[in-house]
Parts: structure tokens; sequence; C-alpha cells
């Protein structure tokens, strides 16, 4: 299901981490999973909706840098001691995904809603980017 | 399910091809299949004492939400609506993106011989239903002593 994994280079130079294979560790330190989402637009401004299955609000990182919005979050199930793993579908607990936003969303009226797993993210257009009726005159 | 339609590096999409390999390669894989891609998504595992099932399904209302165990058949059936549905029909409202499922599952998955049906507890937290399947004591290991 999940099993697209992305990783990300923390250094501010471009070189990419590359693990040895081994069989059952995490190859990537920064390896996280692509959460789905819905994008929707309407006159006020995007809805996003993103799947965070097992993340809590204190596990939720969402960042909005000038043009770029990230959300980064971390699941936290409940995992008795000695489990073995037999059915692996969704192998990391964190998820990473970027956005670039354009210009009209106004990022500092960013609102967001995490409910049972599910991020909801509501950036409104700037009021000057709002469509506007222009009257037509007639000569 | 969490495909990215940003572009990933090498490393990452040969992992994702061995994974399928191996899994493809499985010689007695159960009969009823190991459903990949598929909504929502599940992990199993177990202890000694008991069968751990963690299914993410963020955003289902429980009240659609089913689990059945029958005969060591344990099902897990819902359904999820999504804001996208009311969009469609909105002129207003354009769908940029779509990859959210949205709609009625089911999924099916076979326990083992051991696993006790009078004693299962589900619990759903952020999306995520854990389900905990006692195993039969008398399938325990015993310590058989010798005098």
């Amino acid at each position: 299901m999940r099993n697209d994994v992305q990783t990300t280079s923390r250094s501010p130079a471009t070189t990419r981490q590359s693990g040895t294979p081994a069989a059952d560790q995490p190859r990537y330190g920064d390896a996280s999973l692509t959460p789905p989402v819905d994008v929707l637009e309407d006159a006020g401004g995007i809805t996003l909706y993103a799947d965070l299955p097992g993340v809590s609000r204190e596990q939720l990182n969402l960042q909005v840098e000038s043009d770029t919005l990230t959300i980064e979050a971390e699941s936290n199930l409940s995992v008795p001691a000695g489990l073995t793993s037999s059915h692996t579908e969704v192998g990391l607990a964190r998820f990473r995904r970027v956005f670039t936003l354009s210009k009209e969303l106004d990022t500092e009226r960013v609102s967001a809603e995490l409910a049972q797993g599910v991020l909801k993210l509501r950036i409104p257009k700037a009021r000057h980017a709002q469509p506007r009726r222009i009257e037509v005159q007639v000569a | 399910m969490y495909r990215s339609l940003f572009p990933r590096d090498v490393f990452a999409e040969m992992d994702r091809l061995q994974r399928e390999m191996q899994q493809a390669l499985d010689l007695s894989p159960t009969i009823r299949g190991v459903a990949r891609n598929g909504f929502p998504a599940i992990n199993v595992g177990g202890t000694p004492q008991t069968v751990e099932i963690y299914v993410f399904a963020p955003g289902v209302d429980p009240a659609t939400l089913e689990v059945q165990l029958e005969r060591g058949l344990l099902t897990i059936a819902g359904e999820r609506k999504s804001a996208l549905a009311d969009a469609e029909a909105d002129a207003k409202v354009t769908a940029h993106i779509h990859e959210r499922f949205d709609g009625r599952f089911r999924r099916v998955l076979t326990l083992p011989d051991d696993a006790d049906p009078e004693a299962v507890e589900a619990r759903l937290r952020d999306g995520v239903l854990h389900i905990t399947v006692q195993r039969r004591a008398s399938a325990q290991p015993r310590r058989i002593a010798i005098h």
C-alpha cells in the first residue's frame, strides 16, 4: 500500500544518503512515507486533505516558508513487546510531503484540523487575489 | 496507496521493486492471496500470546466500520466518504489532486488456527484500528517436566 519511500537530505549539499542492503533495518535514517492527499480549490482558497493514520496533534509538524508547505508527521501505534511482523504494508512511522504554493495564497491565514488521522488544511487566497466581477460599461 | 507524484530517488524505487519481487515469489501464499495497494492498508504481526492486526483507515466513520471474525476469517469492511463527492457536484469547486480512497471497502484475512475468536479486542484511535486476537491457551508451547 503505502510502500513508496522517499528519502530526504537534511544537509545543504545535495548528497543523498545511501544505505547498504540490510534485511529488516530501516535503510535510510530520514525515510518517510508519502501520504495521499486530496486538493480542492474554490473561489476562496485551497483545501487539502491528507491521510495521516496514527498521527496525533503533538506529532504533526506543519511548516510554511515563503512558497513551500511542508507536512511532516510521526505516527504512534501501541505495539506490544515481542511483536514479530508477518505482513507489513505500512513499513515506516514517518510521513512527509512538500508542496509549492502559488503566490495568491495567503500563508498567514492557514488553518489546520486533525481528526481521526485525517489532516484538513485550509489555505485562503489573499484578498486581492479573489475573483472580482468587473462591470462592463456599454458605450 | 502512498504513491508519490514527485520524483523519487533510484534507491527507493529499487527497494520497492525488491519487496514486490519477494512477495511475488512467495511459494505458498494463502488462497485468498495478499491484496496489495488496497484500502485500508494492513500490518499483521504476532506475539506468542496474540495476533496483532493494524488497519490504517483514517477518516472512516466508525458507524460504518464492521469487523467480523468467522471460522478463522477476519473481515474488515466499511465506507469512507470524501469531500470530493460534494465538490464534483458543485461547479465552483475544482479537484486538483485526488489520491485518497473513497467509497466502500472490504478486506479479508485468514488468521492462524490457534486464534481464539472469543477473545478479540478492537480499538480505533487516530484512524488506526488495532485488533488483538488472543491465541488459544492450549496451543501455546508448554514445557514438559522430566522426572
